[in-house]
């Protein structure tokens, strides 16, 4: 953008003001072990000493207001709850389009996670779909979501509806 | 016109310091603390309502991610202001008035270390005419000690002085940030940080959360043995426009104060919201606060300033008092926007 | 408690950039009108009550202490709101409990976004650390949500379409409104890009400029006003996490709580038949046939229905959005309030082209978050 000159006579309408801020932002203890393990290719959860509920990564028991450890080894192989097709391209997206960003309910899980669906044509995604994670070499995984590419299709039949209709 | 008495049965604050949890980590244990406290069920509690500012954390919706971490299941009846916490305590007490509940969950979280503090406050300047400058929040301060300093409304010494006194008594909180024992002639030896502000009258820059439980007069008899009555709250705006006021007054403190009744009967103890040290000269001045009143036995925003947490600390401090036995009559005073822009004055008694 | 009534009501004409206006000057239309409704000045107001959506949307933070002098708040108690997409809703609710507690005679509420002024698609899609940047706005949060309620409810595909295509031609009979298109038609929402599948262009809302502004009043205040006022009948909010274990997204309890509140205020216990016109948070056109269910006006799993028998459009017998509702205007902090305040016009007969005849009883809804906050009322012609 460049700043708006205004001819004479002409009302002022627009103005540039930028902003730049930079922010440090604590990945707390919570996500800190979470991604630790996420570097070294596992998944953990937490699961809620009062409703037993594994929540993915481990965090406060949204339902019970109580602090969970995050020691449960969770599957990085799970289903496709729900899914939209983006075909919109917005400020700061590095994804080609159209993608597919999926909710997806790993194994062992009782909430989903969200991220990329991939190593499909995006007409082909679907509810339902068994996936598991495509995690980048080790040497390239950093404490980011992003050590994982995408899920990509198993190739196992499809869950049936009945069995991830509650994380809808 | 006839209020319903409210009071102050709980309070749980974080040890501010810069830490390395998020924000629902440093919410979690207060709101639990808070509520374990105050002797009332989770499910009593008919209305929940908080304070924070997603500028802090440079994201929006910040405080979404906390509601996902207090417990709200069964759905609960909750608002959030973009505000300090003790305006969130103020929309909780507006709540309780209509009768139908008897208690409020208020809490307030900041973690102001996440970016360059002073420059973040910039962006709560008007946009079009003062941002654009980026005259940081430390400097507008300095603007306005400059101007105390000109009208001879204080010295250079007195400022340490306060420093010196609110530092010292900070060492008796275990939940303060910065405490210490110093000699106001020697602060005066330091360099200006922003002439003439030195280190000194300047706040730290904390990480913070705090939770209080507000109950209704009878539930609070009930649950607390000396719960810390709302005898007066109220809050004022002034112009946003520095030129449009004189900085070394706090008109706004003083109305609201009237308002809450403080020049009802003698005040024990005072918890005053001044991140800088020549604020208290003004806000005391507002108050008409004499030498005798104890001000800011907590250490106040100089000790620890958590961003949107700060001032209902100060509530917090007060309230204290009177549940532990040691005052009967408090005043709590929270402030918000640059240079004591917006004030709000609450006075709480013991029975 | 005192009654509380809506004696003025203002909102801005919307528009995707109102750069003839300053954020000042965008809350002042609104504010002025309402206060000339009430045929007051800002001189007899005793509180100012503002909310808007994150701060992120124009770049400034806590917007409210440099809008003071604006609001003529100067002196007098201002509050901030921010619940998210339900601030507007939330906002006025505190507003109206300030008068209802008995604290003060007659609140100003406004409520503002001016999207032009940054980039929401931006501000709602940050590069935050930890996580990959996939989340494409709101439409990316919510499109999953609404294939999951297709499924459930084996709705026809077209019932957005329908809903998109009402939608705007009532938008066509209300002035401030800032979609109009006249030419609209199924067809054309069918063709239009597919952008967060299966959420459609012409399915989501736009994106606005505006303000929308209540004088809110005690019942001995609302006696002098010069027009008859909006009797608030009962208000409700209801919140509940983003993500847990088995939380249904797609029916939220906390919608459903909420409702259920404000009804047995209100003494309803037949929305459908009881009141006269909704105004309702639908950002995205299949949120109607949602939404519906969520609030009890249809059995689950039925919402569609009601939009294909044409019982939501204007002259049928349960008209939701006869202002064109959010998907003809977005103003995000403002679309609560904008809801409250085109259900307090509908039963003060003041809506204009797009009055539902005598409507008596009218209720206003917002929702934000993940469909996790939710803000409510129901106003009448008639003292409570
Ligand atoms: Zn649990």
């Amino acid at each position: 953008m460049s700043e708006p000159k205004p001819k004479q006579d002409e009302p002022i309408k627009r103005m540039l003001a930028p902003v730049r801020l930079e922010f440090t932002v604590s990945a707390g203890r919570d996500k800190t072990a979470f991604l630790g393990a996420i570097i070294e290719g596992r998944i953990l959860g937490g699961r809620c000493p009062s409703c037993r509920k594994v929540y993915v990564p481990p965090r406060g028991c949204p339902t019970c207001g109580v602090e969970m450890v995050g020691d449960i080894p969770i599957s990085d192989h799970g289903v496709v709850t729900t899914f939209c097709t983006v075909s919109i391209p917005f400020e700061g997206q590095t994804m080609k389009l159209p993608y597919v960003y999926a909710s997806i309910v790993l194994d062992g899980a009782d909430v989903p996670i969200f991220h990329l669906v991939d190593g499909i044509d995006a007409k082909d995604a679907r509810m339902g779909l068994r996936v598991r994670a495509d995690w980048r070499p080790p040497a390239e995984r950093k404490p980011t979501m992003e050590s994982i590419r995408a899920f990509v299709p198993t190739g196992e039949p499809d869950a049936a509806f009945d069995t991830y209709k509650e994380h809808l | 016109m006839a209020t319903r008495e409210i009071a102050v049965v709980s309070f749980a604050q974080t040890n501010s310091r810069r830490n390395e949890l998020d924000e629902t980590e440093m919410l979690l244990p207060v709101i639990t603390e808070a509520v374990k406290r105050s002797g009332i069920a989770r499910s009593d509690i008919g209305f929940t309502c908080s304070g924070s500012c997603d500028y802090l954390g440079g994201r929006p919706f910040s405080f979404v991610m906390v509601i996902d971490a207090i417990g709200a299941w069964p759905p609960i009846e909750e608002s959030h202001v973009e505000m300090d916490g003790a305006f969130a305590l103020y929309e909780a007490w507006v709540r309780l008035q209509h009768g139908d509940i008897d208690a409020a969950l208020v809490y307030a979280f900041g973690k102001s270390s996440q970016g360059d503090l002073p420059d973040v406050m910039v962006t709560q300047l008007d946009p079009y005419y003062v941002a654009p400058l980026w005259p940081d929040s430390i400097s507008l301060a300095a603007l306005q000690a400059r101007a105390m300093l000109d009208e001879k409304r204080c010295t250079e010494l007195e400022m340490a002085e306060i420093a010196v006194r609110n530092r010292k008594s900070a060492k008796a909180n275990p939940h303060a940030h910065l405490k210490g024992d110093h000699l106001a002639a020697n602060l005066l030896g330091e360099p200006y940080a922003v002439a003439p502000l030195r280190r000194h009258d300047c706040p730290p820059i904390t990480d913070g959360a705090t939770a209080i439980v507000l109950a209704a007069g009878d539930l609070a008899r009930k649950v607390c043995k000396r719960p810390a009555f709302i005898r007066g709250i109220d809050h004022r705006i002034e112009p946003h426009a520095l030129g449009l006021r004189d900085l070394t007054r706090s008109p706004s403190t003083k109305l609201a104060g009237e308002r809450a009744g403080v020049g009802k009967g003698k005040i024990d103890v005072a918890e005053l919201h001044a991140p800088f040290t020549h604020q208290e000269v003004i806000l005391r001045d507002a108050l008409g606060l004499g030498a005798e009143v104890d001000v800011n036995p907590s250490g106040g925003a100089l000790g620890a300033n958590p961003m949107m947490v700060a001032g209902l600390n100060r509530i917090g401090e007060a309230a204290q008092r009177i549940l532990d036995g040691k005052a009967n009559r408090v005043l709590a005073h929270a402030t918000s926007g640059p240079c004591l822009q917006q004030n709000l004055v609450c006075v709480l008694e013991a029975e | 408690m005192e009654r509380c009534a809506v004696i003025g009501v203002g909102q801005t004409k919307h528009a995707a950039k109102r750069d003839d206006l300053s954020m000042i000057g965008l809350v002042r239309e609104a504010a002025t009108r309402a206060l000339e409704d009430a045929g007051l000045t800002f001189r007899d107001i005793d509180a100012v009550v503002i909310g808007k959506a994150p701060d992120m949307f124009e770049g400034v933070m806590m917007p409210e202490l440099f809008l003071a002098e604006a609001l003529g708040a100067v002196g007098k108690p201002m509050m901030r709101v921010h619940t998210a997409g339900s601030v507007g809703g939330s906002t006025a609710i505190v507003a109206a409990h300030l008068v209802s507690a008995g604290i003060h005679q007659r609140v100003l509420t406004v409520a503002y976004e001016k999207q032009s002024e940054s980039d929401a698609m931006w501000a709602l899609s940050p590069k935050y650390p930890f996580q990959p940047p996939l989340m494409a706005g709101a439409g990316g949060y919510f499109a999953p949500l609404i294939r999951a309620y297709i499924r459930r409810s084996n709705a026809p595909n077209d019932v957005g379409v329908r809903v998109a295509v009402k939608d705007r031609l009532n938008a066509l009979k209300n002035p401030y409104a800032h979609l109009k298109m006249p030419e609209i038609s199924a067809a054309q929402v069918e063709a239009s890009p597919m952008l967060w599948d299966p959420i459609r262009y012409l399915e989501t809302c736009p994106s606005s400029d505006g303000a929308c502004a209540m004088v809110l009043s005690s019942e001995t205040a609302a006696r002098s006003a010069p027009h008859r006022p909006a009797w608030v009948h009962a208000t409700a909010t209801r919140s509940e996490p983003n993500l847990f274990a088995g939380r249904d997204q797609v029916n939220p309890r906390a919608g459903r709580d909420c409702a259920a509140a404000l009804y047995k205020q209100a003494g309803i216990t037949d929305p459908r038949k009881q009141l006269d016109a909704a105004e309702i948070y639908v950002p995205f056109s299949w949120f109607e046939p949602m939404w519906m269910e969520n609030l009890g006006f249809a059995p689950e799993g039925e919402g569609w229905k009601m939009t294909l028998e044409g019982a939501t459009a204007l002259g049928g017998d349960m008209p939701i959005n006869p202002s064109g509702g959010v998907m003809s205007s977005n103003p995000i902090g403002a679309s609560g309030m904008l809801r409250f305040a085109e259900a307090a016009l509908q039963v003060r007969g003041q809506a204009g082209e797009h009055q539902v005849e005598g409507a008596k009883l009218a209720m206003g809804h917002a929702y934000g978050g993940g469909s996790q906050f939710f803000a409510m009322w129901i106003v009448g012609d008639a003292r409570p």
